[in-house]
């Protein structure tokens, strides 16, 4: 490959890395890529830098096209625009291309600088696997090949000239039959839980929600993409926290008072039930307005401190703004923060900063 | 220098060559010494990115194109079959992975360029050592970027870009002013005693009547505010090729300068390519398909030679391929020029059943496609060679933008509204009229473009970026003067703000001077 082209390249993914970092913002803010998240194809738009050039607006335009249809009949909104008929330049248009969630999960990567997340060696569990690798002479009947068997029987047959077309029984006789034999495979397998908290008290309106979806769907993806068998847990919580399935988490409005250390402590119960830290990279990730009632502070902190965050690959805690919530537990938890680097605190004013967000808690690639 | 590509070609290839060359002179095609290299896919991404020219100036447009064009081939969406640089030699590439068949047909396809390069009249000016001139700009740019700074010269070259499109390409044809009146100083002279008014000759006792003092006052004054008019006049015609005018006279440095001129060399030089993509396309197709079907072709690749050439040919419901459109015109006119389907006798005749059996057995169609190559552009072809049964015949329509629904609509299958879209999208590329009004606007070194409005108007959120690109060549505040909705506007950009101020003045800017406040 020429260095050249590879020069310009690179300054145009640099230029882009300032400039797509807006508009791959703006893309993940506008919500389009979770909408496919059931399927497991996405499109996105090459990014593209366009010089400004007088050019005429789309009102008034047209152009010649070839084809049946009768006038008056609709052509669609212009793919891309289709730009002066016969011109010299292909057009503005987005090449959309269809990936799937592993390479935009490493797109993603690419585009925040996210380092690879390095599977904790001591966590990595072995699981034994018996996988069907041969054949062998002998084995229960029950794994007997019959393909091969009747295959050799077949040639034994012919061989011996025992075998007659026009009357084509086969019979296999002992030294005939085939076996699958296994194999017990090891596999390294590194596994693990995301537990995402949200506070769903009455101060969280659903714009905030949409935000906490839109973070929780890509931090899932990218951490999806270094695990096998990833596991999510979803707690909501107002003074009480519950466990409950994917849906409820995204929809459920509570009312109410804000007890942060409920949830704490029911995610602290969860993991320490479920999921052991000898087994699992744990992942935490906690959204809340940052109102908590005041008593309940210092408790939270020292569940962060002693239990959660000494076993916890990743505790993550992101504040979107509310209008009503005073927000005042961010700067408790900042502090902490201070003394634990796996404690990662981002504040989200609005659907812009979700991607500085993501890159903020995924950043430490632990 | 271009060591790094293969130009040596391998045996079967070099066979290939003669082979298709010695049918493509048999058939009359005249064209320059071809060098063939061959190249792998990411190679040929990189010289499609740099227009054609390995040895271009360092930029990031060139590293975003070949992103497009190497994922779009790597995703399998598309894939550059051939490339072909105007240049004596011309080059042109060729794909290491194609198949034998497909080497045939590119090479078949890239005489038919050659020798449309070659002949025809808008090419006349361009300049056949291209590549070596490329490289040359190459040089001084890269030269510039050691001296003044990579991130300088890039932001330089961004705002020339932006503008690269408004040259005059008509202009290498005609000779729009006097050149070179920079280092007359007579004129001036002359021109001071012009605005004495003329006297009669008269006897001392009469001068009085026959040249009253009153009349020969007002008509001095009348000569020296024409004068003065003239004077302010700058330029003197409004000029479309902006990038000459800035160039002349904009506060350059001298780098700044040569990048400007760099810019337009390399427009210049594209320029015909624009102008004649339809006709281009449809000759070099004319011939692959003219040489494969009646030379090249083995029995045992014909399907996969007609499923390429099918693929190229495509048609889509919003975009005229230009191959399509232009092999099609030429065989048409082949067919009409061999039947003598043309001239009064023809176009007169109303008897359809007549007209469609006409064939007076001229066989004039090879010889008139010849001439049409060597004179005419894409609009002028279309124009002459576009008729009713052709538009029938492949089913062309025109479509409109409709506002309310936000979509596109069949318009019509009339012949003359085809015919006026068509022409409308070539004319000028299909990019807007931009001239340069007043290089003094309000007596303050501003200048002054006009959008000459041609029915569509101009897409502002581009305009008014183009307009900080060309305020930051100029120095001094720009405007442009459009229409929006039916209305004069004059976008306004004067180095830290945009202002749009709808309404009249725009047209008589020049005579507004003193004492309008705005």
């Amino acid at each position: 490959m020429g260095q050249k082209i590879e020069r310009d390249h690179q300054r145009f993914r640099k230029i882009v890395r300032g400039k797509v970092k807006s508009n791959l913002s703006k893309y993940i803010s506008r919500g389009e890529l979770i909408g496919k998240k059931g399927k497991d194809l996405i499109s996105i738009p090459l990014p593209q830098i366009d010089i400004p050039q007088f050019r005429f607006g789309q009102k008034g335009s047209g152009g010649v096209g070839a084809g049946p249809g009768q006038p008056g009949q609709p052509l669609g909104p212009g793919q891309g625009e289709p730009g002066p008929s016969a011109g010299d330049q292909p057009g503005g248009h987005i090449l959309e291309v269809d990936l799937t969630l592993e390479e935009m999960a490493d797109i993603l990567g690419e585009e925040l600088a996210l380092p690879r997340i390095e599977p904790r060696g001591k966590k990595n569990i072995v699981t034994t696997k018996d996988k069907y690798t041969g054949i062998r002479q002998t084995g229960p009947e029950s794994l007997r090949h019959f393909k091969r068997t009747f295959k050799r029987a077949l040639k034994r047959e012919i061989s011996s000239g025992t075998y007659n077309p026009s009357n084509p029984i086969i019979v296999p006789i002992r030294a005939d039959k085939q076996y699958r034999s296994w194999k017990e495979v090891r596999l390294p397998e590194s596994v693990a839980v995301i537990v995402y908290m949200m506070d769903v008290s009455g101060s969280m309106t659903d714009e905030q929600k949409e935000i906490v979806r839109i973070e929780a769907f890509w931090i899932d993806t990218w951490i999806k993409a270094h695990y096998q068998g990833v596991e999510t847990v979803y707690i909501i919580h107002d003074a009480q926290a519950q466990e409950v399935d994917e849906h409820t988490f995204y929809h459920t409005r509570e009312s109410g008072g804000t007890k942060i250390s409920s949830a704490y402590h029911l995610a602290h119960q969860i993991l320490e039930a479920r999921y052991p830290a000898a087994d699992w990279n744990r992942y935490l990730f906690h959204f809340s307005d940052g109102d908590n009632w005041g008593d309940d502070i210092p408790q939270c902190i020292d569940l962060l401190r002693q239990q959660i965050l000494p076993e916890a690959n990743l505790f993550g805690y992101g504040q979107v703004e509310s209008p009503y919530g005073s927000g005042e537990f961010f700067d408790y938890i900042s502090e902490l923060s201070e003394q634990h680097s796996h404690l990662i605190c981002t504040r989200i004013p609005d659907r812009e900063a979700i991607l500085q967000s993501i890159k903020e808690f995924l950043k430490t690639g632990r | 220098m271009y060591s790094r590509y293969d130009t040596r070609l391998p045996p079967h290839l070099r066979a290939l060559k003669q082979e298709i060359e010695g049918y493509a002179r048999d058939y009359g095609l005249d064209f320059y010494e071809t060098i063939f290299e061959v190249v792998d896919a990411e190679d040929i991404s990189e010289i499609a990115a740099y227009g054609g020219f390995p040895t271009r100036y360092p930029h990031w447009s060139f590293g975003m194109a070949y992103e497009q064009l190497k994922k779009s081939y790597d995703y399998g969406l598309s894939k550059i079959y051939e490339m072909v640089i105007n240049n004596d030699p011309c080059y042109a590439y060729l794909m290491r992975s194609n198949h034998v068949v497909d080497q045939k047909l590119v090479m078949a396809h890239v005489y038919g360029h050659n020798d449309f390069f070659k002949n025809n009249a808008f090419f006349a000016h361009t300049s056949r050592k291209m590549m070596d001139e490329m490289a040359n700009h190459g040089a001084r740019i890269r030269s510039y970027v050691e001296r003044f700074g990579e991130d300088e010269v890039e932001a330089f070259l961004d705002r020339c870009m932006s503008i690269d499109d408004l040259i005059d390409v008509h202009s290498v044809a005609i000779r729009r002013r006097a050149v070179g009146n920079r280092y007359e100083f007579t004129t001036e002279m002359e021109q001071v005693d012009e605005t004495q008014a003329t006297r009669f000759r008269s006897k001392d006792y009469m001068d009085e009547y026959i040249n009253p003092r009153e009349i020969l006052r007002a008509e001095e004054d009348e000569l020296r505010k024409q004068r003065e008019q003239a004077a302010r006049a700058f330029p003197e015609q409004p000029e479309k090729d902006v990038l000459l005018f800035l160039i002349e006279h904009a506060p350059l440095k001298n780098w700044q300068r040569d990048i400007l001129s760099i810019i337009r060399d390399e427009a210049y030089y594209f320029a015909p390519q624009g102008m004649t993509k339809i006709m281009n396309e449809g000759w070099a197709s004319y011939w692959h398909s003219t040489i494969m079907t009646q030379k090249a072709l083995s029995a045992a690749e014909l399907i996969d030679y007609a499923d390429h050439h099918s693929g190229t040919m495509a048609m889509s419901r919003t975009r005229l391929n230009p191959y399509k459109l232009g092999i099609e015109l030429f065989r048409d006119i082949e067919m009409r020029w061999n039947t003598g389907r043309f001239g009064k006798e023809y176009e007169e005749c109303e008897d359809v059943e007549k007209r469609r059996s006409w064939d007076k057995k001229l066989g004039l169609g090879r010889q008139k496609i010849f001439e049409v190559r060597r004179i005419h552009n894409d609009i002028t072809f279309i124009d002459t060679f576009l008729t009713p049964e052709f538009c029938v015949q492949h089913n062309l329509f025109t479509y409109a933008w409709q506002e309310q629904s936000g979509n596109y609509f069949i318009e019509s299958r009339d012949f003359a509204k085809i015919k006026e879209r068509l022409l409308f999208s070539l004319t000028n590329f299909g990019k807007p009229w931009i001239y340069v009004v007043d290089g003094n606007f309000r007596n303050r070194g501003e200048l002054l473009l006009k959008h000459k409005h041609e029915g569509q108007d101009l897409k502002l959120d581009y305009a008014n970026e183009t307009l900080r690109n060309i305020q930051a060549i100029w120095g001094r505040p720009v405007h442009l003067s459009t229409l929006v909705d039916g209305k004069i506007t004059t976008l306004s950009f004067d180095g830290t703000d945009h202002t749009s101020r709808t309404g009249g003045e725009a047209d008589d800017t020049r005579r507004s001077t003193s004492g309008k406040s705005r």
